[in-house]
């Protein structure tokens, strides 16, 4: 995984709460057996209609996602993260998010910075009155900003440490885990021999 | 100070813990299906990484699987690549997999619980959000992704955060005509998608003392649908009654040395909470969505709403969304609405029970003119014990369409899909736009409810069926 520290680039306003993962990306377009190609099933359904945000020229180049609360609820696809990630954006500013959802990216290296409502209206006002305005995200003092003079934004986002820590290093996950391979076969030593298996 | 059931479990099994980090949980059963998977497989290859315990883990076919045909080839070939991709996977990797045309295939949450494979106090994880099924008897049961599939293939083991526990304290009695599913679609629109997040909730009560284990899984299932990192329920009698015999299950002296360790899976009376929240069951009557989340229900016996009477904005702008998409007129009683499709199925309301409930309700009635329904069993034993039960015979003369197992319309990745603007009443899990077709629209539903909905051709409960001439 590629380690991330800051982040500046266009902000696109999602003007939804509620986002679920079938919206980011139907389950039709869950089919493929690759980690790559997904772009093409982001917000599939909204993007049918030609004034959707995605479709809008001022937008082409965004790779910071700004949306509502509750962001990346419902199914726990890592499709929804892939899309968002094939198709360029880097990160997602949000109220909230969906468990799975922030953990999955968090293991695919997609930023899910978690900032308070008036932030992402402050946000979203930014954009709709300057579209393509940039957004600056820096990992390392937890902050996202964006505009200047009156209308500045600034804030810091929440953030696990743990997560920030493995972002900011572009740390494998099992590698560090097999790093404990000792404490695992210790573990499984006590395990209960009424436990199950799968196997007949 | 005494402990919660979720804190027991995870404290169980907990490899190993530091400051600033997540604890290092053992997973004891890991179950895979072919639409979450194939990227993880890839990723140990890549990496030269074997599965840890493959004896730990059980593969089968569910999402893609269609439920007609069953004798042939699947016909949609990426759905088929996808597939075949698993049995590749389980076959490289020395991983059980229960594929199309066994006995034991099925959806990956009615098939643990089937074979005894899901005990009390264990934790299981898929890479499937209603993981959280299997909580229904005692065990910490959570969705995870790809990523995290692929870590638990390589090491048993998950990098997770201790959550919060809730207890979801539910007083009263279900009445007469109240079902599990009503009272977990009245907990998520009064908590919203979003209240149950970071937490594992623990559901408690006489209430849910009542009911069946499978009743307890319908639940469990949805609590991920007010954003609950898990939910599950103290196992007790009703949990033993219906895993003894099962054929994982353990026996004799291991079933005693079990049993013994499962009684001491409860909440001490003396452990706190992060948060308590508590729901009536006793005045819980059908309940069912309008919007395109989980959390927009409300009693059949209500209008639509009105979007202005939401006071929070995101939820009224939501509403209003749902609404122009639901093609639904606020104030319309929700009994008024018109329904193309009935689906009684899913991981949710796919098992035996389900299917006995709707196949007593439906019995010398008739599926209305304007409408289809399907029945699509969650496994094929469910499948094959309703037929021996002559359950098959009595859907097909109602004029209801008998499937083949699997997950088909609650999610549209087979050919079981809605089109554009039709309207379905479903026992699954999830209204989303599109969820089980583009375009279409969906009102979850209890298997009472959809049986009644299907015969009047409208949003309906029993209580407003006709008496049939033998009733």
């Amino acid at each position: 995984m590629d380690s991330f520290t800051r982040h500046t680039g266009v902000g696109m306003p999602l003007r939804r709460s509620n986002v679920d993962t079938d919206q980011i990306i139907p389950a039709v377009y869950l089919k493929r057996v690759t980690r790559t190609g997904f772009e093409d099933g982001l917000f599939a359904a909204w993007r049918t209609d030609p004034s959707f945000v995605l479709n809008q020229p001022a937008y082409a180049q965004a790779s910071v996602l700004v949306a509502g609360p509750d962001f990346g609820t419902g199914s726990s696809r890592e499709h929804a993260v892939w899309a968002l990630q094939n198709y360029g954006f880097k990160v997602v500013v949000a109220p909230r998010f969906g468990d799975i959802f922030r953990g999955n990216s968090a293991k695919a290296g997609l930023l899910a910075a978690q900032v308070d409502d008036k932030t992402v209206s402050a946000l979203w006002d930014l954009m709709d009155a300057e579209p393509g305005t940039e957004i600056s995200i820096d990992l390392v003092e937890r902050t996202v900003s964006a505009g200047s003079g009156v209308d500045r934004v600034e804030d810091s986002f929440d953030i696990d440490d743990y997560t920030r820590w493995r972002l900011l290093e572009g740390l494998d996950d099992i590698a560090i885990t097999l790093s404990h391979g000792a404490d695992v076969d210790a573990f499984e030593r006590t395990r209960p021999s009424y436990m199950p298996i799968t196997t007949v | 100070m005494g402990r919660t059931l979720a804190e027991k479990v995870w404290d169980e099994h907990v490899v190993r813990s530091a400051d600033g980090e997540p604890d290092l949980l053992y997973i004891d059963l890991h179950l895979v299906h072919e639409v979450t998977s194939p990227q993880a497989f890839d990723g140990l290859r890549l990496a030269g990484r074997p599965v840890r315990r493959p004896e730990l883990t059980l593969a089968t076919e569910d999402h893609n699987i269609p439920t007609t045909d069953l004798d042939k080839p699947i016909a949609d070939l990426v759905s088929r690549t996808q597939v075949e991709t698993l049995r590749r996977n389980c076959e490289e990797f020395g991983v059980n997999l229960y594929p199309m045309g066994d006995l034991d295939q099925g959806i990956v949450h009615v098939v643990g619980p089937q074979l005894g494979l899901t005990q009390p106090g264990m934790t299981v994880v898929c890479g499937d959000s209603h993981t959280s099924t299997h909580g229904a008897f005692g065990s910490v049961a959570f969705g995870i992704g790809t990523s995290e599939v692929e870590h638990v293939l390589a090491t048993q083991t998950l990098q997770q955060k201790r959550p919060r526990t809730m207890a979801v304290n539910v007083v009263g009695d279900l009445p007469e005509g109240s079902t599990a599913k009503d009272l977990v679609l009245a907990l998520i629109t009064q908590e919203t998608t979003g209240g149950g997040q970071g937490y594992v909730v623990e559901y408690r009560g006489d209430a849910i003392r009542a009911l069946s284990m499978e009743a307890r899984m319908t639940i469990c299932n949805m609590s991920i649908e007010w954003g609950a990192k898990a939910g599950l329920i103290a196992p007790d009698q009703t949990t033993y009654d219906y895993l003894e015999g099962r054929p994982h299950a353990p026996e004799g002296a291991d079933w005693d040395a079990a049993v013994a360790h499962w009684d001491s899976l409860v909440t001490d009376d003396d452990a706190v909470f992060d948060r308590e929240i508590v729901l009536d069951a006793s005045t819980l009557t059908p309940f069912v969505t309008w919007g395109t989340n989980p959390g927009q229900g409300a009693p059949l016996s209500a209008n639509v709403p009105d979007p202005a009477s939401f006071e929070d904005d995101n939820e009224r702008v939501a509403a209003e969304r749902a609404l122009e998409y639901m093609g639904l007129t606020a104030g319309t009683p929700l009994r008024d609405i018109a329904v193309d499709t009935v689906f009684v199925g899913s991981c949710t309301n796919g098992r035996i029970e389900d299917l006995r409930v709707a196949a007593s309700l439906i019995e010398g009635r008739h599926v209305a003119e304007s409408t289809r329904m399907l029945v699509v069993p969650g496994s094929v034993r469910v499948r094959l014990q309703a037929e021996q039960e002559g359950l098959d015979v009595i859907f097909k003369e109602a004029g209801a369409e008998w499937r083949g197992a699997g997950c088909s319309m609650c999610l549209g990745m087979n050919p079981d899909q809605l089109t554009p603007g039709e309207r379905s009443a479903s026992t699954s899990n999830r209204n989303f736009e599109g969820r089980q077709g583009k375009g279409g629209r969906t009102h979850l539903v209890s298997p009472q409810v959809a049986v009644a909905t299907g015969v009047l051709g409208h949003l309906a409960s029993p209580a407003d069926l006709p008496a049939t001439a033998n009733a």
